[in-house]
């Protein structure tokens, strides 16, 4: 395995564990929408409220680790995305003040604003992140010199936006998983009624979304029906998918967790598996398509970054699971809190 | 937009027109959808020079790392500032420390968010508006960046959480290492983006192959020539930052009389390793700064100093007013012989003044010489500040001295503007290099991004920041005048 593919892989896990991670807490802001309660919904950002700025460094982290490995996709992805980019950026930004911001002035509207602040920063980059995701599926406008020719209403094609309302019930579904264990009997019994809508919804729309995969990038498929990595993580996908209400009708919601977790990593995967060797095909000639080779960084990079990542790394881990730990059961609202 | 003055006196008028077509065609493009964005796409490229995109970048650059960059210093200040706090009262076993503790934790938490919040757009600007620029130094540029995420993000936001919602939760020495490790996580951020941009001052480590940048040695490229001078003057920099922060707050809260016993605590600290700090700041590290200047950038030593004309002996401008064209300081104050010795540690040393430098290579001249020489003498108030706040201190007289307590107060936001005209020196200084000597910032630009969309941005941008800028110092307000939960709150309650 040499130094591009290892790349691939480790921004393939960076982008699952910002998906997992970031994916329940952006989950809990879109369900925070439906919320009318303050006190529910003072649960809800609280209980993401410790740990929703160590799960944006994942995006942060990846977005570092795409310019250091795969610095020319990095450059295209980002200027051809521009508006895109801005869009995510600005709601990043209110739903990341909104938590300081919301308790800190006794009024209702001013309580209403940062709220409806906070769910539509959840909503629309969970949305965008699927957008993406669709875009890079279908490829993009690049020519044979690397250079994006596409504008931004082009990225709002109907396949793109399928991928982004898959990615927006598939966070909503595991945000709502997550609350099933951060809250009292109460509240959790609402979500659970509110849990298997989503979940209904989010397989149809998997359904669909894969089903127009076949016809808006079919060069996906070449070679990678015969792939044995790719059956496995299409049956542990479809596994998990079956077992999150399977889970949660036995009251086992942190297996649930596991399982939506496990869907989001497979999703990704399955993506990354068949784009391999590419990283993003261009839909005017795949040979002018960004792979793994043509757009990386020199060997010495790759190599150095690796051994960045591999002290890095599992040092973060050890603390994000420690601090997960402290902060493990229900939310209790006191002072501190949001 | 004085930042980019030599630049925008060029293309003022370019500007004002490509900002009128820019805006008319963005509104054409949201009402008629695609057709007519591909057409104006094309009329775009036509009209405007991919200049015009490079000038409106930076006008976006300087708006948001601006607006970024009076953030950090602060969190970085006040972490360490609570390291102290926090310790004093771990060891002492005092309530009065946990107080405190919680309070400035509310400040740290607040302009924490913000920074964050500005932040993210920071990471990935270099590719949405500097794609020509990622595309040559990716092999290098991005891995400090990514070992930004690494080493220091996750650690200064997860044990940010643990600390400021963990204090029932864990013990008492999990709590305080917590805040230990803000402190670090934030000061190995300052590293490694420091590596990044003295890079981009310093490159080192690296050939130029096949038209771009690339890694040849890691080490030389992290440790380049000016990275850890820079590293020491800007850390540094976020002390005094937050030395004065508490020591502002503390006075208001002296003058108030609002539990004034416990801000009392927190004023003593502050005052001194404010003056520690700041001595440090003119000695060694700034006069290091200047140094390294001289020696690897005398272009720029040559702009911010104002010396017009190569000299031995050459004097150093205390005061002066720069005036073009032709450049020229009017009613300046010099101090002979001193820059000599500042650059080369030798009073009859030559230095290069601008007169040695071809235009096209010089930076904007009035900017960086004012930008530079206003920070010296905040850096020097901050030296005078709090030599005297001491001496009331060691006289058992500065809780009755309401006027140095009130300068206090007003000298809040200062360490912030000198952090800012410090960066303004060192980055407009740089100009007109994106990295010095080897790609300049008009080369550097995105080529698929028409300059409608980054005005579309910048507009975005200064909308949300002003928004939130004044919310933030609202609110920062409001939680400075609501003061600590101290024992006088405990006893209302009672």
């Amino acid at each position: 395995m040499d130094l591009n593919i290892t790349w691939f892989l480790l921004v393939g896990v960076l982008i699952m564990g910002y998906a997992i991670l970031d994916g329940f807490d952006l989950g809990v802001g879109v369900l925070s929408l439906f919320v009318k309660d303050d006190k529910e919904k003072r649960i809800y950002m609280n209980s993401i409220g410790p740990v929703w700025d160590g799960n944006e460094v994942w995006l942060l982290t990846g977005g570092g680790a795409l310019f250091a490995a795969f610095p020319i996709v990095y450059a295209t992805v980002f200027s051809g995305f521009y508006i895109a980019f801005m869009l995510l950026l600005a709601s990043l930004i209110f739903r990341a003040v909104s938590f300081e911001f919301r308790n800190k002035v006794a009024s209702e509207q001013w309580k209403k604003l940062w709220d409806t602040l906070f769910g539509i920063g959840s909503l629309l980059p969970s949305i965008l992140f699927g957008v993406a995701f669709g875009n890079i599926l279908r490829g993009l406008p690049i020519d044979n010199q690397g250079q994006y020719l596409g504008s931004f209403l082009g990225l709002l094609n109907p396949y793109s936006i399928i991928v982004g309302l898959l990615s927006l019930a598939l966070f909503a579904l595991h945000g709502a998983i997550y609350l099933t264990l951060k809250t009292d009997e109460i509240i959790r019994n609402k979500i659970l009624s509110l849990l298997n809508k989503i979940w209904i919804i989010f397989t149809l729309i998997y359904a669909v979304a894969s089903f127009y995969t076949f016809f808006e990038a079919p060069f996906l498929f070449n070679e990678i029906l015969n792939n044995l990595l790719f059956w496995i993580s299409f049956i542990i996908m479809l596994g998990s998918l079956i077992l999150i209400p399977v889970f949660i009708n036995s009251r086992q919601y942190f297996k649930a967790f596991i399982s939506s977790s496990l869907l989001i990593a497979t999703m990704i995967g399955l993506a990354a598996i068949s784009l391999f060797p590419r990283l993003v095909p261009s839909n005017l000639n795949l040979d002018y398509s960004l792979t793994i080779y043509n757009a990386s960084s020199s060997q010495l990079t790759l190599k150095t970054m690796l051994i960045i990542a591999l002290i890095g790394m599992p040092i973060v881990i050890a603390y994000t699971i420690f601090i997960y730990r402290v902060f493990k059961g229900k939310v209790e609202l006191n002072k501190e809190s949001y | 937009m004085r930042i980019h003055s030599s630049i925008s006196t060029i293309n003022k008028k370019n500007l004002k027109c490509l900002s009128q077509n820019g805006l008319f065609l963005l509104v054409l493009k949201i009402l008629c959808g695609i057709k007519i964005d591909i057409k104006y796409k094309d009329n775009f490229i036509e009209r405007n020079s991919i200049m015009d995109v490079v000038l409106l970048s930076r006008i976006q650059f300087a708006l948001t790392i601006g607006f970024h960059f009076l953030f950090p210093p602060i969190s970085i200040g006040l972490a360490w500032m609570l390291v102290i706090i926090e310790s004093i009262g771990y060891k002492n076993k005092d309530e009065v420390y946990v107080i405190l503790g919680k309070f400035f934790s509310k400040i740290l938490a607040l302009t924490f968010a913000v920074g964050v919040a500005t932040g993210i757009v920071m990471e990935f600007q270099f590719g949405t508006n500097w794609a020509g620029y990622s595309k040559f130094v990716g092999d290098i540029f991005g891995a400090p960046l990514a070992a930004e995420g690494v080493f220091a993000f996750f650690l200064e936001s997860g044990f940010l959480g643990l600390y400021l919602f963990g204090r029932n939760k864990v013990s008492k020495n999990v709590h305080l290492f917590s805040i230990y490790m803000v402190a670090i996580g934030s000061t190995i951020s300052a590293f490694w983006i420091i590596v990044a941009v003295s890079w981009m001052q310093t490159p080192a480590g690296y050939i130029i192959a096949n038209g771009k940048a690339q890694l040849t040695n890691f080490w030389a490229a992290v440790f380049n020539p000016s990275t850890v001078i820079r590293f020491l003057h800007t850390v540094d920099a976020a002390l005094i930052t937050g030395a004065f922060m508490v020591a502002g707050i503390s006075s208001y809260l002296i003058l108030k009389g609002k539990e004034s016993d416990i801000a009392k605590k927190s004023m003593k600290i502050a005052v001194i390793f404010g003056l520690i700090v700041s001595l440090l700041e003119l000695f060694p590290f700034g006069h290091e700064s200047g140094r390294e200047v001289a020696q690897e950038q005398p272009a720029k030593f040559a702009a911010i100093q104002g010396l017009y004309s190569t000299q031995t002996g050459a004097p150093m401008a205390v005061f002066a007013v720069p005036v073009m064209p032709p450049p020229e300081l009017k009613a300046k104050v010099e101090v002979p012989r001193l820059l000599s010795w500042l650059a080369f540690g030798d009073f009859n040393a030559k230095v290069l003044g601008i007169d040695q430098f071809k235009k096209e290579d010089l930076p904007p001249l009035f900017i960086t010489f004012v930008s530079y020489h206003n920070m010296v003498v905040l850096g020097m108030l901050f030296i005078l500040l709090t030599l005297v706040g001491t001496y009331y201190l060691w006289k058992k007289k500065l809780w009755d001295n309401k006027f140095l307590l009130r300068i206090f107060v007003w000298a809040i936001p200062f360490p912030v503007i000198a952090c800012e005209l410090g960066w303004i020196a060192a980055e407009v200084g740089r100009q007109p290099w994106i990295v010095y000597n080897i790609m300049r910032t008009k080369d550097a630009a995105s080529a698929s991004v028409p300059a409608g969309d980054v005005i579309f941005s910048i507009i975005l941008f200064a909308l949300i920041y002003l928004f939130i800028g004044s919310l933030y110092l609202y609110i920062f307000v409001k939680e400075v005048k609501h003061g600590p939960e101290g024992n006088l709150a405990k006893e209302e309650l009672k």
